[in-house]
């Protein structure tokens, strides 16, 4: 997988895909048997979509061909078919906004600042970005970004302060033991007490509540106190009552959401957050925009990965020929053809 | 031909109360969704999202199996939580539920 490079020159190429799901990434495959070169965008700091993301160790069945895998199963093997074709990922970013340019080809640009441009861009986005679940109390968008946060950017942020961690995932236990150190006071509120994180942070965890450097709230946040954009306190509900606790630096994680986003500004026809397209190509109301997957729909659509399959490779048809005009398109089989084994690298 | 059925009781966020016949053998979020209620179910019914989260009536709850360690982890990401919260994909709608009544929890 090749880094992201930090240019403030446009990346120029072939196909600029959204979303590096099952669908993202079988498009590689498709658009590399024809000479066509992708860069795949992804809001998540891994490949492999709602395979990776929601389930990699729940067994799928009904993958033409291949019996039994898991997610993160297949999201490797897909990789492994990829790899032929070097696609670049530019992961931990969100496609933003998209223009036409002069000569007709697209313009991209992501939150982290990278631009591409490019003949073709596929909407490959499933149900929309992952994007943290936020929590659904009064007043919390208010305290979001300066005391409530579902990341974090900056460690400075927490030091000297009363911080509150909520859940009881690896991504909750790692921060309170990061930030353990820096924070003033550290609590950490789960439902329960049992802790779906690795062993050993929990491990550790529990060694620093036995030191009192820290406290543990079986309970779950009830409301949110502060004024403006600071958060000051929180109401805890736990087995035995409400309790307040003073805090002025939440960090709470409660999972991934998929929420569509920017796209949804992109002129597209959209019914029920889902991108109109026509199914001989999957183009949709414009020339050159490619919409495949969970994210596209049509008389008939199923919402499986077999689906997208079919979609990527009827898709990367029509973009070879706005790719490349002046080329006529042979079809060929992977088993003959020796043009296609030295594109995979088996020749 | 539709299966035999069983009722199903559920109660909008905006405390409306829906009485559907639902199939016996569906899931009880399944029922829900398929009546047109506003339940997301973003993973469609494989105990993976948490957005079929709801309250099941006290009068029930004993008749249900206790939620299995992948539904409690799944419950941990959601919110407002309470004794009988259940995610209504991991439960099967059975001739014994006949009647019961859930509530759906705050969408988030
Ligand atoms: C629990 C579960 C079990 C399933 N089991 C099966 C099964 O057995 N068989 C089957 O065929 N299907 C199954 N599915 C459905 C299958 O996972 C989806 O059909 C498939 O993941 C769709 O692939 P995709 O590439 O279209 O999108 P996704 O997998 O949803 O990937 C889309 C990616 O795009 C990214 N993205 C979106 N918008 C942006 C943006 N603006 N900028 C950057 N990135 C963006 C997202 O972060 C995401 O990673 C299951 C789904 C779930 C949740
Ligand atoms: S539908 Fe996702 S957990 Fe029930």
């Amino acid at each position: 997988m090749s880094e992201p490079v930090k240019t403030s020159h446009p990346i120029e190429t072939d196909m600029v895909v959204i979303g590096a799901g099952p669908c993202g990434l079988f498009t590689v495959f498709e658009a590399g048997l024809l000479g066509l070169e992708c860069h795949l965008i992804d809001n998540l700091d891994k490949i492999g979509g709602q395979c990776a993301e929601l389930y990699p160790e729940k067994p799928i069945y009904d993958i033409p061909g291949l019996p039994f895998c898991t997610g993160q199963e297949l999201t490797d093997r897909l990789m492994e078919q990829a790899k032929p074709f070097k696609p670049a990922f530019h992961l931990n970013q969100q496609a933003e906004a998209l223009s036409r340019l002069d000569d007709g080809r697209w313009r991209l640009s992501t939150s982290a600042g990278t631009v591409f441009q490019a003949p073709v861009v596929v909407i490959a986005a499933g149900a929309g970005s992952f994007v943290p679940r936020r929590i659904p109390l009064a007043g919390a968008e208010d305290y979001e970004g300066t005391s409530l946060f579902y990341a974090v950017r900056r460690m400075e942020d927490f030091r000297h302060r009363n911080v509150v961690v909520a859940g009881g995932g690896d991504s909750a236990l790692d921060w309170v033991l990061n930030l353990q150190p820096l924070a003033a006071s550290m609590t950490l509120v789960h439902r329960r007490d049992e802790f779906r994180a690795a062993p050993d942070s929990v491990g550790r965890m529990r060694a620093l509540v036995s030191e009192e450097a820290m406290k543990l709230v079986i309970g779950q946040i009830a409301g949110l106190h502060g004024e403006g954009d600071a958060l000051s306190g929180l109401t805890l509900k736990t087995t035995d009552g409400e309790i307040e606790q003073p805090c002025d630096r939440l960090l709470a994680f409660y999972g991934l959401k998929m929420e569509l986003g920017p796209i949804a500004e992109w002129g597209l026809n959209l019914e029920r957050n889902l991108i109109s397209v026509e199914t001989e190509a999957f183009e949709t109301n414009q020339p050159g925009l490619f919409a495949i997957g969970d994210i596209c729909t049509y008389p008939g659509k199923l919402k499986l990965i077999l689906s997208g399959f079919h979609e990527a490779a009827l898709m990367c048809q029509k973009a070879f020929t706005i790719c490349r005009p002046e080329t006529k398109l042979v079809f060929r089989y992977t088993t003959s053809s020796t043009e296609l084994h030295k594109k995979l690298g088996v020749a | 031909m539709a299966g035999k059925t069983a009722k199903v009781i559920a109660v909008d966020r905006e405390g409306q109360e829906h009485e559907i016949e639902g199939t016996i053998g569906w899931s009880v979020m399944e029922v829900v969704r398929e009546a047109g209620l506003p339940i997301e179910a973003a993973c469609g019914g494989c105990c993976a999202c948490a957005t079929c989260h709801v309250y099941v009536d006290e009068a029930f709850l004993a008749k249900l199996d206790e939620p299995d360690p992948d539904e409690n982890m799944m419950l941990d990401e959601a919110f407002e939580v309470q004794d009988n919260s259940r995610l209504s994909c991991q439960i099967k709608l059975s001739e014994e539920l006949d009647g019961i009544r859930v509530t759906l929890a705050p969408e988030f």
